[in-house]
């Protein structure tokens, strides 16, 4: 720790991640992403540039889909925070999960966290995507291994599980 | 990173004032901000959170225009069904642009306010006057494909990276900006950025404290909304050109045109040549690309960026062309943004 890092004032924080109320404290120029990772032990999301480009770090925040490498920890004060860690469902993976197993979507796994969050992200507001809204809701992911093909099925496998799923439910 | 104070403000008067009284820095969106942070090239001491004020709301504006608050998000401003309708020039343009998580967070204010992406004012090592002035302009001689041909001086070359700021240029907003006394002014956002010439390091006309807090859109000029953005690859690249153009043609004569331009000048540039050149004349190929050429008459290259000034060319006549429905002579190059 720098002697700057050791003067810095500790501030707590308090918001909920994935469904549970945290209070971490916090040096004020921490990341949401180092709080997640060092203070919360939730290291399914991962640090790709941390500058924005690679969408390795996304989280939701307020249900949004942001980058927490960009987020200063503070800044989430209130807030309801979602992970990776809290898509699977009394140990039953999230459809999109499935897909990504079945339809190879996930190679080296560093982009996969990131990735199956945006596709939720796609999904929720899409159910039924075109190519081009698969391919604009993923724009923010980079993807090192897989060529992007595979993630794209993925995504369709995802939705059409969903909706089968859906119109079962509702049967 | 260095270790800053963060406080939230309620209002946005409070906000103005800690910001006046502590020197603190606005964080909105954050997403430039800490990025320039965790390189060292800001460093605030104190940060007030602006992000969460309640001028996020986008609303009807008696005049038939728009009054948008400053802290709504990119995404909102952007999926806004009158934005979309009306002001589309303005969507198709934030859409462009990052990337959804990055629109998520970004705000307008902030947008309006991001900083350079000149890799030397990045670059804490490098010489920079903008950065550090008195330090020199390292892309004049060195790496200047990003930089401007328009409007730069000898002390600074770099461009500014918005695309939402050029369709509001052209859109003619007005920015109400709330002073540390409490104050609300109006300024126009052409006149919010300036121009390099000795100061690279004053880049705007805001005093410590000075908060954007509303944008207003006066009503929409009449005529097609087009904007082309031309860059390096499809995704999340910043402009090499951009073009927002709203165009009415009535029997073939150009009734009324709003130009502005991305990625070629040290603020959002507003072609006003191309504007006077066009006003009454007949829409047709060679004039879109005479008026675009009196436009670059004044252009400098510095290298590296010489491509920029035929390619503006282009982008600005065939932008005009897509407006008015008539076919370019030449391939124009580049990628339309569709919504
Ligand atoms: C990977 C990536 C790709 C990008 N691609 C593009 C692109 O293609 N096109 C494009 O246009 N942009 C692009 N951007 C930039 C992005 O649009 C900006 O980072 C964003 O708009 C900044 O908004 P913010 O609210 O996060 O600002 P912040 O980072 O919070 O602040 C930026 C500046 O504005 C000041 N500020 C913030 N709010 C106010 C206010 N209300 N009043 C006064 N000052 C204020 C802050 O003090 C700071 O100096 C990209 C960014 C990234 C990381
Ligand atoms: S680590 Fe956050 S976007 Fe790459
Ligand atoms: S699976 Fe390796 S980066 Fe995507």
């Amino acid at each position: 720790m720098s002697d700057a890092e050791a003067r810095a004032e500790r501030l707590a924080v308090t918001f909920t991640v994935n469904g549970v109320e945290k209070t971490v404290e916090t040096l004020p120029m921490k990341r949401l992403l180092d709080v997640l990772r060092e203070d919360l032990a939730l290291t399914g999301t991962k640090e790709g540039c941390g500058e924005g480009e690679c969408g390795a770090c996304s989280v939701f925040v307020d249900g949004r889909l942001v980058n927490s490498c960009l987020i200063p920890a503070l800044q989430v004060e209130g807030s309801r925070v979602d992970t990776i860690e809290g898509l699977a469902r009394g140990g039953e993976l999230h459809a999109v999960q499935r897909a990504f197993l079945e339809a190879g979507g996930a190679q080296c796994g560093i982009c996969t966290p990131g990735m199956v969050l945006a596709a939720v992200d796609v999904l929720r507001k899409h159910p039924n995507p075109t190519d081009e809204q698969v391919r604009e809701g993923l724009a923010g992911n980079l993807c090192r291994c897989t060529g992007y093909m595979k993630i794209f099925d993925s995504v369709m496998t995802a939705a059409l599980a969903i909706a089968s799923r859906d119109g079962e439910g509702a049967a | 990173m260095r270790p800053f104070g963060y406080e939230r403000a309620e209002s946005a008067v409070a906000a103005a004032r800690r910001a006046a009284d502590t020197g603190a820095t606005f964080i909105g969106g954050g997403t430039n901000l800490v990025d320039l942070m965790k390189l060292g090239v800001m460093t605030p001491e104190r940060l007030v959170d602006v992000s969460r004020l309640p001028n996020r709301d986008i609303a009807d504006a008696d005049d038939g225009g728009l009054a948008i608050g400053a802290a709504a998000t990119n995404t909102a401003l952007a999926n806004d069904p009158r934005v979309r309708e009306r002001f589309r020039v303005l969507s198709l343009a934030l859409l462009s642009g990052a990337t959804p998580q990055i629109r998520n967070k970004a705000t307008v204010g902030g947008n309006l306010l991001q900083r350079t992406r000149c890799p030397y004012f990045y670059e804490v090592g490098l010489p920079c006057n903008k950065r550090a002035p008195g330090s020199g302009c390292g892309a004049r001689f060195g790496r200047s494909r990003d930089a401007a041909v328009l409007g730069t001086s000898e002390h600074c070359i770099a461009a500014h990276p918005s695309d939402m700021a050029v369709a509001m240029v052209a859109l003619d907003a007005r920015l109400g900006v709330r002073g540390g006394d409490g104050d609300l002014r109006w300024l126009d956002v052409d006149a919010l950025h300036r121009l390099p010439g000795d100061r690279p390091d004053r880049e705007h006309d805001l005093a410590p404290g000075d908060l954007i807090e509303t944008v207003r859109l006066p009503p929409p000029p009449p005529g097609r909304h087009v904007y082309t953005k031309v860059r390096d690859r499809a995704s999340y690249a910043f402009a090499l050109v951009s073009v927002a153009v709203v165009l009415a043609v009535e029997d073939g004569v150009v009734t009324s045109a709003r130009v502005a331009l991305g990625g070629v000048a040290p603020k959002p540039w507003r072609a006003r040549a191309v504007e006077a050149a066009l006003t009454g004349a007949r829409a047709t190929w060679r004039a879109f690309c005479a008026a675009a050429e009196a436009e670059l008459a004044p252009a400098r290259g510095h290298g590296d960026n010489d491509f920029k000034i035929p390619l503006a060319r282009r982008a600005i006549a065939g932008t005009l062309a897509e407006a008015a429905g008539i076919a370019p002579e030449v391939p124009t190059g580049g990628r339309r943004a569709t919504p």
